[in-house]
């Protein structure tokens, strides 16, 4: 286990070494530099600027510098534009956007796991397909057409939620839902898909010819094996929701991190874009691990499988 | 005595055989959706297509006429600047679609030759080839898919600006293709791994077959082995993989010119068309609803097409 656990733990960090290379030479073969909209900075203050945050530097030197300074520092540099430490700006806006992501997979997996189960459980009754055509609803349906939808039709509405803003703890309902829906489609089709396997397992029938009732043949011998297929979503899903939430982020003023990527790479801001591309590697890598652990715990054979790997 | 009989055999006697294909289209024909989604798509793509052509020009500005309802002039009336929303849609319909089928060809293109590489090598190249693959797996896509966008979009417009100079081509022509192509690329070379993957697993399938062995036997070199006997075989399934891909390429470039890294003006695209229609939401809710529809339409369509024609091509396939 412990060995499983070092060689996942050390191919996170050849991964994360991996984005940084790519976003690095990617961010460096960009179109200008961070001064090159400053159009009030005489040339040879620029210079100064650029010699400042090493930008003249050999390539080569820049590209070994800032894993030296993230490790042996402890370091993430200077936003250029913004004049603050990246590790600020990340702990600053990571919060809205940790809160949104939860909120989205919660609301997501209390709407996706029962409708999947049910629709397994009524496999081609009108109860399986409308669900299934209420999650074809959310992968088709973009967060952008959702979002202004659920504000003119519910936020002008209700009047305990506001069309846009982050003040109050309700405020992020909306989001959560717009954000959470897509997730929440593709769980549902996941569970449906495994539970219908698992419930023509010849285990489930004795189950059944014990005469157990359908509800606790569900939840003590079915749930269990038939959830592994969305666990191992959910991993990724849950990365991709905090950091795929550049979208809803906008659409409802959210002060979470995705305005400030965009933003990074508008400005070229060299130093924030890496942080940023970093910390979401990192939470990708980190979530892909907890899931396969997950998946492992629900499943002994996946477990034995990885252990001889 | 067999030889008078078989004089006798009608062609009513004669049972037809079926190919593949016409297995695959029988069945496809039985997938009511599948099919309702085939003969939308084939307007949709009609119209956008074909009909665009007699449509009124998407960029003629006309303040007078702002909002306005339908009207016979303008079947589903104007948008903020008073340009006709009809034709807005269908032009905006052919950048999304290009950008959905041309991303998937690269990525088709690109997939199809690194799985077969890696499958067909196999050993220490191919375990080489996969450790890269689930190490580009673990990068948020939407990250690097808009940094390599910025990337290419600069030398795209370098280039296109020396054709325009040293060739003398339409500065107009280069430019609206200058601002399409970088999506193109950007989205077909980070999306291939999942087919790369399917890929390699059809040709370690296909490689150690009897036919293989004759055409090595024969003497081709493993080149040729590989991309006229290999390849051709491990094709269909990954065409109906790709099938899956474009509706997801058409979100990707909704969502990326949504948040303004996309295609520019003059050129827009459904997710212009629905950004802009935001904005507008309580005065005239139709310039998101409208735009908003056909786009899931289509998404809608693409999808249950693809699931179609997955079940259709491979009745193995689990249906999830």
């Amino acid at each position: 286990m412990l060995r499983y656990l070092a060689s996942r733990i050390f191919q996170g960090f050849l991964v994360l070494f991996a984005l940084y290379t790519i976003t690095f030479f990617l961010v460096k073969a960009m179109p200008g530099d961070p001064f090159t909209g400053e159009k009030n900075i005489p040339e040879d203050v620029k210079r100064n600027m650029r010699e400042q945050s090493g930008l003249n530097d050999p390539l080569f030197v820049q590209y070994l510098n800032y894993p030296k300074e993230v490790l042996l520092e402890g370091s993430f540099n200077y936003s250029i534009k913004k004049k603050r430490p990246v590790v600020e700006i990340i702990v600053q806006a990571f919060p809205a956007s940790l809160a949104l992501g939860v909120s989205a997979l919660i609301f997501s997996v209390m709407l996706a796991i029962p409708i999947g189960v049910l629709s397994a459980l009524r496999k081609n009754s009108w109860i399986d397909y409308s669900g299934m055509a209420v999650a074809m609803v959310g992968i088709c349906v973009p967060s952008f057409v959702i979002g202004p939808l659920l504000q003119i039709g519910i936020a002008t509405r209700v009047p305990m939620l506001k069309i846009a803003g982050w003040d109050s703890p309700v405020d992020i309902v909306l989001p959560a839902i717009t954000l959470g829906l897509a997730t929440a489609a593709y769980l549902a089709r996941l569970t449906r898909g495994g539970m219908l396997e698992i419930l023509s397992q010849d285990y489930i029938r004795t189950a059944r010819a014990k005469g157990l009732s359908t509800g606790r043949i569900m939840i003590v011998h079915a749930l269990r094996g038939g959830l592994i297929p969305s666990v191992a979503f959910i991993g990724p899903a849950f990365a991709t929701l905090i950091s795929g939430s550049f979208i809803v982020e906008s659409i409802f003023q959210v002060p979470g991190m995705g305005q400030h990527f965009v933003n990074a790479i508008i400005d070229r801001d060299e130093f924030l874009v890496l942080g940023l591309a970093l910390f979401y590697g990192l939470l990708v890598v980190v979530m892909n691990l907890v899931a396969d652990l997950l998946v492992g715990f629900l499943n002994p054979r996946v477990r034995i499988a990885e252990l001889d790997a | 005595m067999s030889r008078v009989k078989l004089n006798h055999i009608t062609e009513d006697d004669l049972i037809e055989g079926t190919s593949l294909g016409r297995d695959a289209w029988l069945r496809l024909r039985k997938n009511r959706i599948a099919m309702i989604s085939l003969w939308l798509l084939a307007v949709i793509v009609t119209l956008c297509f074909v009909a665009a052509w007699f449509c009124k020009d998407p960029n003629t500005i006309n303040l007078t006429n702002k909002f306005a309802p339908p009207s016979a002039d303008h079947w589903l009336g104007t948008d903020q600047l008073g340009r006709d929303l009809f034709s807005r849609i269908l032009y905006g319909g052919q950048i999304s679609m290009l950008v959905g089928f041309v991303a998937t060809a690269v990525t088709l293109l690109i997939g199809i030759s690194y799985g077969a590489v890696s499958g067909y090598a196999g050993g220490r190249p191919d375990a080489l080839m996969m450790r890269i693959v689930d190490t580009l797996y673990a990068i948020p896509f939407l990250v690097l898919v808009i940094i390599l966008k910025v990337v290419i979009a600069g030398l795209v417009a370098d280039l296109a600006g020396w054709t325009v100079e040293n060739l003398g081509w339409n500065k107009e022509f280069v430019f609206r293709f200058a601002n399409i192509i970088p999506l193109f690329v950007a989205i077909g070379a980070l999306g291939w791994l999942t087919l790369a993957r399917i890929t390699r697993a059809q040709v370690l399938s296909i490689k150690n077959q009897e036919f293989v062995e004759a055409a090595r036997s024969l003497g081709l070199s493993n080149r040729r082995i590989l991309f006229r006997h290999v390849v051709p075989n491990t094709v269909g399934t990954a065409i109906v993989y790709a099938t899956l891909t474009i509706p997801s390429f058409i979100l990707y470039e909704a969502s990326l010119s949504y948040l303004g890294m996309g295609v520019e003006a003059p050129n827009s695209s459904w997710g212009i068309l629905i950004k802009e229609g935001a904005n507008f939401l309580e005065t005239q809710p139709s310039l998101l609803i409208i735009p908003g529809l056909v786009f899931s339409v289509t998404l809608f369509s693409l999808n249950f097409l693809g699931d179609g024609l997955r079940d259709a091509l491979d009745p193995k396939a689990s249906k999830d």
